[in-house]
């Protein structure tokens, strides 16, 4: 006879079984990019297909790194993902704080011009801001892929509504310590904005280092591209013929992200999914 | 802290008339140093090239010339008539829907698998959101090989079963459906995430209710619990879904550049061939206001389902 127990039992091994399913086409394409990048040519294009590989190689990591500046790709990638953020913070945290703590006038007007600019995603102003780096001749170089994002609407937006729970208290004994509004800023909110600035910061760095729209219009040098563009270009260069290491060059570029979510997977998730709160 | 307070109210009370607008004039001028650079580069950089591209799009100006001229409509009378942008946008809405229906419905499952039970929730979990931090780009190179006609390991599995698989991302009638695939794949785990946000959500009173009326099937928790109280989260996480997938460009230009056929033209994939291959500029801000004023209407749905969210709690 069938007790509850086992129903319970049952129904809980299905579940491990259907999730377990489900996990194996989610962690295929991961798996199967890190075996093809540990395999030699000939169990690469082969009909023969094998799930581990059977003579195991480092070659296309070699191949990765020697065909093309993958390292260069990678250090280009902190560069802009680091000039983002950086400025973006530089410029928002002052910004929100006099939003939300500071009365002026027209900053209701300010603050409704900061959700409109929340509305408009990169691809509408690629055109005049491509237009804009144009005239001043600055197509191609670092500072396209990062001074057309050291404005965040987001970052503004997140920040503000941390600071708005923050008690007035705080800032009025501030204040009567003798302290300037600047470092009240720097040395009072941004230590306890902390937690708004982290779930920003995965934010920002997960989106700009795989992005590929903006260098892709932005820069076709492979000395300035970011590893998104940076793998296309090699892509398209070897047309095909070169998989094993274009499969060691997408575990690299994957590696750094993919890392820091495991180590830090709840702030991570509340960075990437905050925004669809917003 | 309540010292701090009193003292700062005797300062208030004793301060003079004039002092006191002195104070709230040098708090106002902190505050316009504060926002300047922001509000200057709002401009510059979002709001202005934003204002900017509607403005360009009812002129005939190409990039590199110097001269331009309003046409008003005629850049969208144009693509009104032109079968391309029809194409690109019938294959939009098919790649949204598809898109949405499959990773919401699995994301949706997933979550109620991973939360009816507790043992091993973190790793189900960390594995299913994997794929929403990896990047696309290099991802989609991996879809590209895995789906080779000739080595790659999907028609090698499919052969198994005796089904004959194609070369997926070449075929016409397959490659919008298989870059529908790849955009599911990575969408399910965030819509997960969201999921299990709304299901713990829940009061697990209610589980016990539904289990003291006798049902305790699986079914019948989702039925009576779960459906009715997560109505509003799957309405925001459907248009979660629908703007995220609405802007759908990366797996487009990497791995069938629209085409075989334009048989993946999508929005974006229009604008930008316009915009940086043709450089035909007041043409490409068209369909970017259009782009615009989608992203628009989807947002204001979002505003309101937020609302709604709130509401019921």
């Amino acid at each position: 006879m069938i007790s509850p127990r086992h129903t319970k039992l049952a129904i809980g091994g299905l579940r491990h079984l259907v999730l377990a399913i489900g996990a194996f086409v989610v962690l295929f394409p991961f798996i199967w990019m890190l075996s093809a990048s540990f395999k030699p040519p000939s169990e690469i294009y082969t009909q023969d297909v094998q799930l581990i590989p059977i003579a195991w190689t480092l070659e296309n990591y070699i191949r990765a790194f020697s065909a093309q500046p993958l390292g260069k790709y990678l250090l280009n990638g902190v560069i802009v993902t680091f000039g983002i953020f950086a400025f973006q913070v530089l410029f928002s945290l002052p910004c929100a704080f006099a939003l939300a703590k500071l009365n002026f006038r027209g900053r209701e007007v300010l603050f409704a011009l900061i959700i409109l600019g929340l509305l408009i995603p990169e691809y509408v102003i690629s055109i005049p801001v491509f237009f804009m780096f144009f005239k001043v001749g600055l197509l191609n170089t670092f500072w396209s892929l990062i001074i057309p994002f050291w404005i965040s609407a987001f970052g503004i937006f997140l920040m503000r509504q941390f600071f708005k729970t923050i008690p007035d208290d705080l800032l009025a004994a501030a204040r009567l310590d003798g302290l300037s509004e600047i470092m009240i800023v720097w040395r009072i909110m941004a230590p306890l904005a902390v937690p708004a600035v982290m779930a920003f910061a995965i934010f920002s760095v997960v989106f700009h280092w795989n992005d590929f729209y903006w260098p892709l219009i932005m820069v076709n040098d492979a000395e300035i591209a970011t590893p998104p563009l940076g793998i296309v270009l090699f892509s398209n260069a070897e047309a095909g013929n070169a998989v094993g290491p274009m499969m060691a060059a997408a575990v690299i570029i994957t590696l750094p992200l993919v890392l820091l979510f495991l180590s830090m997977q709840r702030r991570f998730i509340e960075g990437l999914t905050i925004g669809s709160f917003k | 802290m309540s010292q701090v307070n009193e003292q700062t109210r005797d300062l208030a009370a004793g301060a003079a008339p004039r002092r006191q607008r002195s104070a709230q004039s040098v708090e106002a001028a902190t505050a316009y140093l504060f926002v300047t650079p922001a509000t200057l580069l709002l401009f510059l950089l979002l709001l202005g090239p934003a204002a900017s591209v509607i403005a360009l799009s009812f002129t005939d100006w190409q990039f590199g010339s110097k001269t331009f001229e309003f046409v008003g409509f005629a850049n969208y009378a144009e693509m009104f008539q032109d079968d391309v942008f029809w194409t690109s946008i019938t294959n939009t809405l098919i790649y949204v829907s598809v898109v949405v229906v499959g990773s919401v419905s699995l994301g949706l499952m997933i979550a109620m698998l991973i939360e009816s039970r507790r043992s091993f929730r973190r790793v189900w979990r960390t594995i299913y959101f994997l794929p929403v931090t990896a990047t696309l780009v290099a991802m989609a190179l991996v879809f590209e090989y895995i789906l080779h006609p000739a080595f790659g390991p999907l028609n090698e599995f499919l052969g198994l079963f005796g089904v004959e698989g194609t070369n997926w991302l070449q075929n016409r009638s397959t490659a919008l459906l298989t870059l529908c695939g790849i955009g599911i794949w990575q969408a399910v785990g965030f819509n997960m995430v969201l999921f299990l946000a709304g299901l713990t959500a829940i009061p697990t009173d209610l589980y016990d209710a539904v289990a003291i009326d006798g049902s305790d099937s699986t079914w019948d928790r989702f039925r009576i619990v779960v459906w009715p109280l997560l109505g509003p989260t799957t309405m925001f996480v459907v248009i979660i879904s629908c703007i995220r997938s609405f802007q759908v460009f990366d797996t487009v230009k990497v791995l069938t550049d629209g085409g075989p056929n334009r048989a993946t033209e999508v929005l974006l994939f229009t604008m930008f061939s316009e915009g940086f291959t043709y450089f035909r500029s007041g043409y490409a801000a068209a369909l970017t206001t259009i782009f615009l004023i989608f992203v628009l209407i989807l947002t204001l749905v979002q505003r309101i389902s937020i609302e709604k969210r709130i509401h019921y709690g």
